[in-house]
């Protein structure tokens, strides 16, 4: 399992992190082994096995259309890094 | 003080009930404990002095008056990923170092309606992400048997604080061994219920289809105790499971006749540190002994826990974590130039080293083009390891093993290579991945650390682990022992 | 070259549900920013998302009316992305197994044809919150009230070959959704919006070009008018002998052109996987049922029993049967009368005449069915003319009474007694010896204008009041031959 330096790029670039030129090494490394531990996997044989999102076979339970929460805006926002007019602010997004 | 017989939490609740002692009593011993411990254990990321007092004059005033709750008085620590409103709730990491919820967990809000005392939030590994409690953004916790060694982790301050006395009872989550891996390594009771049995609401999510909460105490009567007022359904979190909750207390002395304990064949073999084996198979005898009958059993494909797991956690918890983004709470980086710099260099600065390399594998194993070969292929594999469990219940009632492949290892020993620290966790993923109920629990210890059992049970049927670990630890008496005192004199 | 345009729809429809998709916060439009914004919908740690039973029965609802397979078990997966209005990094979606599977749907065009349209696949999803650009010292504010509104995300194959059809399969999409009452349809306030897909590929060619994708288009107008503009771009592109690149658009409704959206440069992968925090939705057949008895009659069934039961022509029973309060405005208006035609007259030409022109919907229409019924019997028995009648539906408006009370304090009744008109009539001829003289000698269609011109005398004689038939009939008697 090898891992380019693109492809740990794109995947920095993905997860919204940017990787230390000086880190990417031993980073690059590091996952590289553990995906290498995940190629175990080859050895099970899945054919024909659904996948298993959670251990309960359980269903999804449905709520009531019914508004239960009230306006706790200043509660939310008083722990907002940046906020006005009761909005929250980031620097100008451009569409 | 720490070398005395420490005290449980049925026994402290039996006091208050008596009249022996005061909540408020209660809580500045605790604070006073920790305040003369914690500077060097770290244990604990805050404590809530003042709000424990608060609480505990509430809850004696409420005993007084006749309407305290069952657990009215009882100290208590949570581990800093339960949301606590109005008090700081950190994950361990720089993201949330400011972070103060406007509301509590769940399980945070029926222990304190119980009557429970939060005496402060536990150290950890940064959102859960660890085995050694070593990633947390506040320094490691030490493993108060040994304090150049680790306490385990995630819930290493939990476990640290209930070993060293400090609390007698702390929650835990865990997620691939995470309340019972720490449990072992320092010497105490912990219990991870089946998945879904304590709602996840309010607990900082890591990887949620694995995620649950528990307690860890002293004693499995202890666990009963806290465990039973936790658990539950709660129609805020769509995977709460709805099956009733037993009295695991009055469980707790059910017959056991009989009981057949399996034992997987390979958890014994040269994986396993040779001593830790040798006091696991004692302890089994001794369980042998009072009845329980041991069954050699096979779980195929439980080897492939480790990938499985290091797939499937990394995967959820990469979109998990993404809400952290430096715009509506959290850590925000310093004058971002533009919208991708806030985002880049808030997620930079806001996680560590161990959660980035989490969030990357995660990301990969998702990615377009390798979805098929590792995270689905993961799933499908899981499917295999929980039908192993599965299919080995219909003989066996209970299945025992180790919990750890050895004792607590020392501090840097594993931390940079994160393929090895992963191999901690080998006997404990298959539970998550499955969503078994199991708890660890002290035996012999060796060379002055502990070892730990762990028991895992059929799924809801947490009450037969509590009670075959009940039945142990009445007549036995390793999970009363207490480390020696800070600083080594006996 | 002859370009074809293939073009796929995506509608992302509201869905009226009183509180969010995931959380319990209101959806009501347009309160103050962040005030209908829970710890759910923040993504504060630690929140989990419940799924409202309601926004599940208006999906399998709408899936029910376009005849399609309701999916028995659908998964909700995460969609991630990270952006400013999308609190958790993800959108919870539905990706490999969607409520809604393949169904149909078929639409009206301007020539009176039909055409069936493939429905792919409609989803549940949650919508995202707003960015609002106004000028915060630089900075974007976000507004969160809207995160987690349901959404049915309703996608069409690419079958569609002009804005016409487009316009027409939004137009019919709309009235059905309004039919089933699953979302109020405002799209003023951004109830059904439209991402639209385009391509163009030589005329009679059967392989699809290279397409761009127009996000968010919020008006049948814009949809008509963007892809006008795309047609045109993607037309001169290739015919210089350039290719279209595949990206995303926005159409700018204040300088009428579709730009590339610079948001989405970075390389998106989205990363479906199953979301973990929700389980399968099951649906038992008894719930689909039960919702399958509900449905009302649709527009296209409608429109068809207003042909064979009214003998409505292919274009009134369109009209009427488009919204579902008209049509059974119309039905009661016939029943009333006892005469369909009559009743689709009167409904289609001057109560929505005056609708129109007041601003008003049908709903808030002042005039009762049976009070327009009313009328239109007196025309039927006589009582009065249709053109007396116009008179009474204006009075009736402004709330004046009904029909007969305003008949009689106005002493409008219709004039019928032969006497009385045969004298009007002798006077009209009286009064006007040179058009009796140019009837006599004229030629029919001469003959024609000027017996109208007499009906016109008498008629003003009478203030309207004469029987127009009783009239023409005396005129014919008593004119020369």
């Amino acid at each position: 399992m090898s891992l380019g330096a693109e492809q740990l790029e794109r995947l920095a670039a993905l997860a919204r992190l940017r990787i230390d030129p000086g880190e990417a090494p031993a980073l690059k490394d590091a996952l590289e082994r553990i995906l290498g531990l995940a190629e175990e996997l080859a050895a099970a044989d899945t054919t024909g096995i659904d996948p298993l999102a959670n251990p309960l076979d359980a269903v999804q339970p449905l709520r009531a259309d019914t508004v239960t929460e009230s306006n706790r805006r200043d509660a939310f926002q008083a722990i907002a890094p940046a906020v006005e007019d009761g909005l929250y602010l980031v620097p100008r997004v451009v569409e | 003080m720490a070398s005395e017989t420490p005290v449980t939490a049925s026994s402290l609740l039996e006091a208050l009930d008596q009249g022996r002692c005061s909540a408020e009593e209660l809580i500045r011993d605790c604070l006073d404990r920790i305040g003369a411990v914690d500077g060097a254990l770290n244990s604990f990321i805050t404590v809530d002095a003042e709000g424990a007092l608060a609480a505990a004059r509430a809850a004696d005033a409420d005993r007084a008056a006749g309407r305290a709750g069952p657990l009215a008085g009882l100290p208590l620590a949570h581990k800093d990923i339960f949301c606590t409103e109005g008090l700081r709730t950190s994950c361990a990491s720089r993201m949330l170092d400011t972070f103060v919820p406007p509301y509590s967990a769940t399980a945070v809000q029926r222990l304190a309606t119980a009557g429970a005392v939060t005496v402060g939030k536990t150290n950890m590994d940064e959102f859960a992400m660890g085995s050694s409690n070593e990633t947390s953004y506040y320094g490691p916790c030490r493993n108060p048997w040994d304090g150049d060694r680790v306490p385990g982790g995630s819930s290493g301050g939990s476990a640290a604080a209930v070993a060293a006395g400090l609390v007698p009872a702390a929650t835990g989550t865990d997620t691939g061994g995470s309340i019972r891996q720490p449990a072992a390594l320092c010497g105490i009771t912990g219990i991870k219920p089946t998945y879904g049995r304590v709602s996840r609401l309010g607990m900082i999510a890591f990887a949620s289809s694995l995620d649950q909460g528990g307690v860890m105490a002293r004693s499995a009567e202890d666990c009963a105790l806290l465990l039973g007022t936790m658990a539950g359904h709660d129609p805020a979190d769509s995977t709460s499971a709805r099956e009733p909750v037993p009295d695991y207390r009055s469980g707790l002395t059910m017959a056991l006749d009989g009981l057949r304990i399996g034992l997987p064949r390979r958890w014994f073999d040269a994986s396993l540190d040779s001593a830790v084996g040798d006091r696991l198979r004692a302890a089994l005898g001794e369980l042998e002994a009072r009845g329980a009958r041991l069954v050699d059993i096979d779980l195929p494909h439980n080897h492939l826990s480790i990938p499985a797991y290091y797939l499937i956690a990394p995967a959820e918890a990469s979109t998990n974590l993404a809400r952290y983004d430096g715009v509506r709470y959290g850590h925000r980086c310093k004058a971002p130039l533009d919208l991708e710099d806030l985002y880049t260099r808030s997620r930079e600065e806001g996680f560590g080293a161990e959660v980035q390399r989490r969030i990357l594998i995660g990301t990969y194993a998702l990615s377009a083009g390798y979805y098929d070969a590792y995270y689905k292929k993961a799933q499908q594999t899981r499917r295999l390891i929980r039908q192993d469990y599965l299919d080995a219940f219909t003989g066996v009632d209970v299945i025992a093993g180790p919990t750890a492949p050895g004792t607590a290892f020392r501090l840097g020993e594993k931390i940079d290579d994160p393929v090895t620290m992963y191999q901690e966790d080998s006997y404990t993923l298959g539970v998550n991945l499955a969503g078994l109920p199991a708890l660890s629990l002290p035996v012999e210890p060796l060379g002055g650390l502990p070892v730990g059992l762990q028991l895992i049970g059929q799924h809801f049927d947490e009450a037969r682990l509590l009670a075959l670990a009940h039945r142990y630890q009445q007549d036995t008496d390793w999970h009363l022992q207490a480390p020696p005192p800070p600083g080594g004199a006996a | 070259m002859n370009w074809e345009p293939v073009i796929g729809l995506e509608v992302h429809l509201q869905l009226a549900t009183r509180s969010k998709i995931f959380s319990g916060s209101a959806t009501t439009f347009g309160a103050a920013p962040n005030t209908q914004a829970s710890a759910v919908d923040l993504a504060m740690p630690g929140m989990l998302p419940v799924l409202n039973e309601q926004a599940v029965r208006y999906a399998v609802l709408f899936g029910l009316g376009i005849d399609a397979e309701i999916g028995r078990r659908s998964v909700f997966d995460r969609k991630n992305y990270f952006y400013p209005d999308l609190p958790k990094g993800y959108q919870i979606s539905q990706f490999a197994e969607p409520i809604v599977g393949r169904g149909q749907f078929e639409i009206v065009l301007g020539d009176g044809t039909s055409k069936t349209v493939g429905i792919t696949r409609a989803h549940l999803e949650e919508d995202a919150g707003k960015s609002l650009h106004e000028d915060y010292h630089g900075q974007t504010g976000i507004d969160l009230n809207r995160a987690g509104t349901p959404l049915l995300e309703i996608v069409t194959e690419p079958e569609l070959a002009s804005a016409e059809e487009a316009v027409a399969y939004l137009k019919a999409l709309h009235s059905l959704v309004l039919y089933l009452g699953i979302s109020d349809g405002n799209m003023a306030e951004g109830s059904m919006r439209c991402d639209i897909n385009i391509s163009l590929r030589p005329a009679g060619s059967d392989t699809l070009g290279t397409r761009a994708e127009i996000k968010n288009v919020n008006s049948f107008r814009f949809v008509e008018k963007a892809i006008a503009h795309e047609i045109e771009r993607q037309a001169e592109l290739l015919d210089s002998g350039g290719s279209v690149v595949q990206e995303t658009r926005l159409y700018d409704a204040e300088r009428d052109e579709t730009r590339p959206m610079r948001s989405k440069e970075v390389a998106t992968d989205y990363r479906y996987f199953p979301e973990p925090d929700l389980l399968p939705v099951v649906l038992e057949e008894s719930l689909i049922e039960e919702l399958r008895a509900t449905l009302p009659e649709l527009p296209t069934a409608k429109r068809q029993r207003f042909q064979d039961q009214y003998g409505l022509s292919a274009y009134d029973a369109g009209v009427l049967a488009d919204s579902r309060a008209l049509a059974d405005y119309f039905e009661a208006v016939a029943g009333t009368c006892s005469d369909a035609k009559l009743a689709a007259n009167w409904v289609q030409v001057e109560l929505l005449g005056q609708l129109n022109r007041e601003g008003l919907t049908i709903g808030d229409c002042p005039l009762a069915p049976d009070a327009l019924g009313g009328l239109l019997a007196r025309i039927l028995d006589e009582t009065i003319s249709g053109k007396i009648a116009k008179q009474i539906f204006e009075a009736m408006w402004q709330g004046e009474g009904d029909a007969d009370s305003i008949i009689e304090a106005r002493g409008l009744r219709q004039v019928s007694d032969s006497g009385a008109i045969a004298a009007m009539v002798d006077a009209a001829l009286a009064g006007n010896p040179e058009q009796v003289a140019q009837y006599a000698a004229a030629d029919d269609q001469k003959r024609k204008k000027l017996i109208g011109y007499f009906v016109g005398q008498v008629m003003k004689t009478s203030k309207g009041q004469a029987n127009p038939a009783l009239v023409n009939q005396l005129l014919a008697e008593k004119l020369p031959d």
